[in-house]
């Protein structure tokens, strides 16, 4: 009897420990920002999940051992809560309650996929919290009118509408006949809008407009139509699952098409993956390391690239870089508006104007990135089989000149 | 030419579903479980053809070594699990297996990350009609393995002991435990085989299309649909309904457009249950 109230008070005194404990997390701890962030460590997103998370964790050192944050004279370092969303949006939801309500986390980082970004963004919008996220491009994030959300990327509707441009571009300013493969998802639906756009403003004409089911990694029928219609330029989305049946199914197929283009093919890691069959596949990015950016942290992206992989073992996919990025613009944002006030905090952000490693970071009304274009690389492989991702479109930022049209399979 | 290429794609598709429905058809013919895992082994059997691969063995090699690991693990699944609920109501072994299903998901994603991976088979292509027709050979290849498998296991069911200790359990179980027939050893091995005939498909998916940890569910859906249209005990039927199921599709998809692809697909079901009044309450028969 004794001892089970003994273990009772100890487990008491325990919980009360605890909890002023959690209490005294707050946002800003002695010499410590602490931010929030629930991220996809778990489940079907875990790869990106863990880039998102080894970019933050990149910046925050870098930042930290540069002098960290200077605010009201004194200096600050940053410091991040993560939890594991599990890549389920209802969860990513219930962690960013708990990250504000319980943690009293202040200031947010965001997950990733426009999936759980659009999760999150109403409860941080409800709080007040201002939230900068590096993964979630979807446009619909945009118009929602959110006060406190802020995406250093650039939205889903830009991702390949310069392809559609350069195909033009080739076709003497003419308009080019589409045929579109897209996922039904958010996010590769805001890219078919994007295109969509592009189709309408260059006069040009769609063939096939095909929406692929989720669980489908079969696009044969779809290939068939492309054979059949001739298309000059095929587009496809539909995330790494995606870049991956097509190129199978289109190299098995042998489907001639004088322009591919795709999202995702770096996280697809396609050239690994496909080696020679991915060659002259145009893929949209936000970021290559080729691109002449710079900041004083990770000074630009060949440097950046270089430090990466040297600490994690891989070179850094575009969704690593633009995670890195979020951190430079918090930490401009806190010594811009001089205070922890989440309000002026806000307002410092809405004025960003910068340049990161990672690009040009301005922020429109409904808080996307307006001020960073999307670059398209082409995969290109030497004789031996070795592929590359060469930026070749915009020319501005190009290392490489695109391959148009691309040689026939009979050539090849 | 056209609907030639449609219909052999659906064809060669189909016939690649079929060899997983087969083991489903086989499972709840004889133990009545219908088991929501089945998408899972064969993307675990598409892993080891996959790990093959990346160790620089041919990812052709799976079709033989996968069904044999996965035998094993059909048959610790069963010990495990499914012999302590294949007694009780069809919706317990439903819950069980579903359970395991998840499980396998998230060990899968554990073990083997979450990209989206696949195996080159590097076969090539044939081309047909004046390369009006064109057939990746690793998709022939695949429906070649599984009729080979499917052939081989009717031979193995008529011919071999257990073979015929399998199918008088199916038939009735309590007259084959009184004439000698070890059901409990019968039942694990129809889940070994069972287990199995997914890692052979695992192994051709892993050629043939992609793999991914959370991609299992499709494959039970689409083997679950192809044996209630087949109707139980029509192993036949199975390869019939599964040819019919993947022409059907490709054709939807190049009729239709592809975002009614699936939904086509199950629509024919339904009306296929409705004009069949299918029942799925049979009555149970199992013996410990």
């Amino acid at each position: 009897m004794k001892i089970s109230k003994l273990i009772i008070s100890f487990i008491s005194a325990a919980v009360i420990l605890l909890s002023t404990s959690v209490v005294s997390f707050a946002k800003v701890v002695g010499d410590k920002i602490v931010l929030g962030a629930a991220i996809s460590l778990t489940g079907k997103y875990s790869s990106n999940g863990v880039h998102t998370q080894n970019g933050y964790n990149m910046a925050v050192d870098r930042i930290n051992s540069m002098g960290g944050v200077k605010v009201g004279g004194k200096t600050y370092k940053f410091d991040i809560i993560y939890y594991d969303d599990e890549s389920n949006p209802k969860r990513a939801a219930q962690l960013a309650e708990r990250l504000i309500s319980q943690d009293g986390v202040e200031f947010m980082l965001g997950p990733y996929s426009s999936g759980l970004t659009k999760a999150i963004a109403p409860v941080t919008e409800k709080y007040g919290v201002p939230m900068v996220e590096a993964n979630g491009a979807s446009r619909s994030l945009f118009t929602k009118g959110y006060k406190y959300l802020f995406a250093v990327l650039a939205p889903a509707n830009l991702y390949l509408d310069v392809a559609i441009d350069l195909a033009v571009e080739k076709n003497n300013g003419k308009g080019v006949t589409v045929a579109m493969a897209f996922e039904q998802d958010a996010f590769s639906q805001d890219v078919r809008l994007g295109v969509l756009d592009a189709i309408k403003r260059t006069g040009s004409k769609k063939v096939i407009d095909d929406k692929l089911p989720k669980e489908l990694n079969d696009m044969a029928a779809t290939l068939v139509k492309v054979k059949q219609m001739k298309p000059d330029v095929l587009v496809v989305s539909g995330h790494t699952k995606g870049a991956l049946t097509a190129i199978r199914q289109i190299s098995e197929m042998k489907v001639d098409v004088p322009m591919l283009a795709m999202t995702h093919c770096d996280a697809a890691k396609l050239s690994k993956q496909h080696g020679k069959n991915s060659q002259y596949a145009l893929c949209a990015s936000q970021w290559h390391k080729t691109l002449t950016y710079k900041d004083d942290f990770f000074k630009d992206g060949m440097t950046y690239d270089a430090d990466f992989t040297k600490e994690f073992g891989y070179a850094p996919p575009y969704q690593a870089a633009e995670s890195s990025a979020a951190l430079l613009v918090f930490k401009d944002a806190f010594e811009r508006a001089n205070s922890f006030d989440q309000k002026k905090v806000r307002d410092a952000l809405a004025a960003t104007n910068m340049q990161t490693f990672y690009g040009n970071i301005k922020f429109a009304e409904g808080g996307q990135n307006v001020d960073k274009p999307m670059v398209l690389f082409q995969v290109m492989c030497d004789d031996g089989g070795k592929c590359e991702n060469k930026v070749v479109a915009p020319t501005k930022w190009a290392s490489a000149k695109l391959i148009h049209p691309i040689p026939s399979w009979s050539k090849r | 030419m056209i609907s030639v290429q449609a219909c052999l794609d659906g064809i060669l598709l189909g016939i690649l579903f079929a060899l997983i429905a087969y083991g489903m058809a086989l499972q709840w013919g004889v133990m009545n479980i219908i088991n929501i895992a089945q998408g899972d082994l064969v993307i675990l059997g598409g892993y080891i053809a996959y790990f093959m691969y990346l160790y620089g063995i041919h990812p052709a090699w799976g079709v033989i070594v996968s069904p044999i690991i996965m035998f094993f693990v059909g048959i610790a699944i069963y010990k495990l699990v499914i012999n302590k609920v294949v007694d009780r109501d069809l919706f317990i072994s439903i819950l069980a297996t579903f359970g395991i299903s998840i499980l396998f998901m998230q060990l899968m994603n554990f073990a083997f990350g979450a990209d989206v991976v696949l195996a080159n088979s590097d076969y090539g292509t044939t081309m047909l009609f004046n390369s009006n027709v064109v057939l990746p050979n690793s998709k022939i290849f695949s429906a070649f393995i599984s009729i080979l498998f499917a052939i081989c296991l009717v031979i193995y069911m008529k011919k071999s002991k257990l073979g015929r200790a399998i199918r008088a359990t199916a038939q009735n179980a309590r007259a084959a435990k009184i004439l000698g027939v070890d059901t409990e050893k019968v039942y694990a091995a129809t889940f070994g085989i069972n287990a199995a005939l997914c890692g052979v498909a695992g192994a051709l998916i892993s050629i043939t299309f992609t793999i991914h940890p959370y991609m299992g569910l499709p494959y039970t859906i689409r083997s679950f649909m192809i044996v209630i249209v087949a109707g139980l005990g029509n192993l036949p039927g199975v390869a019939m309904s599964g040819m019919g199921l993947g022409v059907f599709e490709e054709f939807a998809d190049y009729i239709l457009g592809t975002e009614f692809r699936i939904g086509s697909v199950f629509l024919l079901l339904v009306l296929i249950l409705v004009y069949r009044r299918f029942k799925l309450s049979r009555k149970r028969e199992y013996l410990k």
